[in-house]
């Protein structure tokens, strides 16, 4: 079983990120992602900037993928996610089909990324005749949905075409928009964002009325208020058949997490979950929020 | 440009095809469209009276089977477009890739939409549809703006479909897991978003309270109009500021932009509403047909009467209509 870095989902300066990158190489991390997947106005670092970054990354030995964007709305969004496809030495996760056109018509293998909407053998065929090589399931199904899933493609004598990954650790992305709701929370227009995700590292917390954490406020993109954390999964996993788990990159706690996942598999222990800021209610197939 | 009306029942059908729909969209019983609701949707037996009645009247008839298929479960799906198809339904309306897959094989004379739970924003994404599933329309989301959509009207080699009224998704649809996260049950995987199982409202000392699955949504004053908790329209805190995080409760209405719909070639206009009530139905393809009439007429004069915004307001959910994403301020 292997373990990934996930991209980070949140704007942080570019300085910040470099920094990120560098504990990444010396992470216990086997698979990076990186790259910009929420906003296409986040350019603290660029098409090239982003190139360089994993070009340092795979000097490492470790695998490196570049993850693309989510919605893409413009013809200039798609000019850059082209530039990222065709980039000759880096593999792709594509989180939309714009991805998975571009790529197949390039003839290069990608990784379906958990914004897909990939829930059955039937599409796992078609993403694979596009030529994917490793998927990772959306964030919303549960381990029951995981290993039917995979007990279909065992049956159809596919599983050996690809690797399953799961979003592990982390906020969870769960969905996008037109709007901005950071800059809806700071009061601006999206057009007058002045860029404020960058003061938010780990996103704008939203809380219902009665103060329970709801949702991460993440630019266009919302996610899980508490922090999805599968560590007593890991076993169960890979026994199902999962090949790598994702922890998501995250100021905080990231490479902490990466080091107590990995230990599960030679010394499991049983880790209690923190009832106000983690959740785990997906895998059980039930509220993703619920914590059990 | 097409008038597309939805019927969640067969009366709601009658009535759309009776006050000027050219075409109407429905589901079938069960969990294979995104309105999966009780009381909702066509047994076997409805569908063919469904499809009688709309081809005798030489209108069109879509089947929404646009939730995603279970692993276990993918039959239920093939079924669904098997008997959408047996029944003669002019056209299929998918989101599942799958399901996509099956529907293009088995019967590539059947027209296939791309329904807009599969989130196709963009010209590749049109591109990776027309290429692998010889579809004959894609229908956009509602998160793009008029500049967008004529940007890809300008390029694309699919016909497209636009949103024109009714309840707003905020999120780019078939994208969104807010409901999964506070139910377990998503549009995705159930057809429905916050589904009305998990709604309660409670009277109390602070107000009339909306809850799902136990989390607080709202809180109405007397004076407030209480809109069903759909979790994305509710008054949440950020830093201690209590307002709609997310959206208002408004609805999407585009009279407006129908000559610039019209230009650029969008070749049907879809009205959101399954779940509404035959009388809802009737108003809204009512005063549609007149607006689109009545530019059919004169392109040139078109004006949106207060006759038609003063109907529709009636219909809206909360106090406002909008044009949504359409309009870049909103964005």
């Amino acid at each position: 079983m292997k373990f990934s870095l996930g991209a980070s989902l949140f704007f942080w300066p570019k300085d910040q990120v470099e920094t990120f990158y560098q504990q990444a190489i010396n992470s216990e991390a086997d698979i990076i992602y990186l790259g910009e997947t929420v906003c296409s106005k986040r350019r603290e670092l660029r098409v090239n900037d982003w190139f360089e970054l994993a070009k340092q990354v795979a000097k490492s030995g470790k695998q490196v993928v570049i993850s693309t964007m989510t919605l893409l709305e413009s013809a200039a969004e798609i000019q850059t996610l082209k530039k990222y496809c065709t980039n000759g030495d880096f593999l792709i996760e594509a989180n939309d089909l714009s991805a998975v056109q571009i790529l197949h018509e390039n003839k290069l293998p990608f990784v379906a990324g958990p914004a897909m909407n990939c829930y059955n053998l039937s599409t796992l065929k078609v993403l694979l005749r596009q030529g994917m090589f490793r998927w990772v399931m959306p964030v919303e199904l549960s381990s029951d949905w995981l290993s039917s899933l995979l007990e279909k493609a065992e049956q159809s004598s596919i599983r050996n075409q690809f690797e399953c990954e799961v979003f592990s650790w982390g906020y969870l992305p769960l969905a996008y928009s037109a709007r901005c709701f950071t800059a809806r929370s700071e009061n601006r227009a999206k057009d007058d964002c002045q860029y404020c995700c960058i003061h938010y590292p780990q996103g704008r917390k939203m809380k219902s009325q009665e103060g329970e954490q709801v949702f991460t406020l993440n630019g266009i993109q919302t996610m899980s208020g508490d922090q999805y954390n599968l560590v007593n999964e890991v076993n169960n996993m890979q026994a199902i058949g999962v090949d790598i788990v994702r922890i998501s990159a995250d100021s905080e706690q990231a490479f902490n997490k990466l080091s107590q996942f990995k230990r599960q598999l030679v010394n499991p222990q049983y880790i209690p979950l923190d009832k106000n800021n983690e959740c785990n209610g997906y895998w059980h197939k039930i509220a993703g929020m619920a914590n059990v | 440009m097409e008038l597309l009306c939805p019927a969640g029942n067969f009366p709601a059908l009658k009535t759309a095809i009776n006050n000027g729909a050219d075409a109407v969209y429905i589901g079938m019983k069960g969990d294979t469209n995104a309105r999966h609701f009780a009381g909702l949707n066509f047994t076997e037996s409805k569908l063919l009276k469904a499809v009688d009645y709309v081809h005798q009247r030489e209108k069109k008839l879509h089947v929404a089977i646009n939730t995603f298929a279970h692993p276990a479960g993918e039959m239920r799906w093939r079924k669904a477009v098997d008997d959408a198809v047996a029944i003669g339904c002019d056209a299929l309306i998918i989101a599942d890739l799958g399901v996509l897959d099956y529907a293009a094989n088995k019967y590539p004379d059947i027209e296939r939409h791309v329904s807009v739970q599969a989130s196709t924003t963009n010209i590749e994404a049109i591109r990776f549809y027309h290429e692998n599933f010889e579809v004959s329309r894609v229908v956009l989301p509602r998160v793009l703006s008029v500049q967008q959509v004529r940007q890809l009207a300008l390029k694309t080699p699919v016909p497209l479909e636009v949103f024109a009224f009714g309840s707003l998704c905020i999120m780019s649809e078939g994208r969104c897991y807010l409901s999964s996260y506070m139910t377990g049950e998503s549009p995705n995987t159930v057809g429905a978003c916050s589904p009305a199982k998990y709604v309660r409202w409670q009277e109390t000392d602070k107000g009339l309270e909306s809850r799902l699955n136990g989390v607080l949504i709202d809180r109405y004053q007397p004076d407030e109009k209480a809109g069903y908790p759909t979790l994305c329209k509710g008054k949440f805190a950020v830093n201690e500021n209590v307002y709609h995080a997310l959206e208002e409760p408004t609805s999407l209405n585009t009279l407006a932009l129908i000559p610039q719909l019209a230009k650029m070639g969008v070749v049907s206009v879809k009205i959101e509403g399954r779940q509404r009530s035959p009388a809802y139905v009737e108003q809204i393809a009512k005063t549609w047909r007149s607006a689109l009439d009545s530019y059919q007429r004169s392109p040139d004069k078109f004006e949106v009467e207060s006759r038609w915004m003063d109907s529709l307001a009636k219909l809206s959910e909360g106090k406002q209509t909008t044009l949504g994403a359409y309009h870049r301020q909103w964005q």
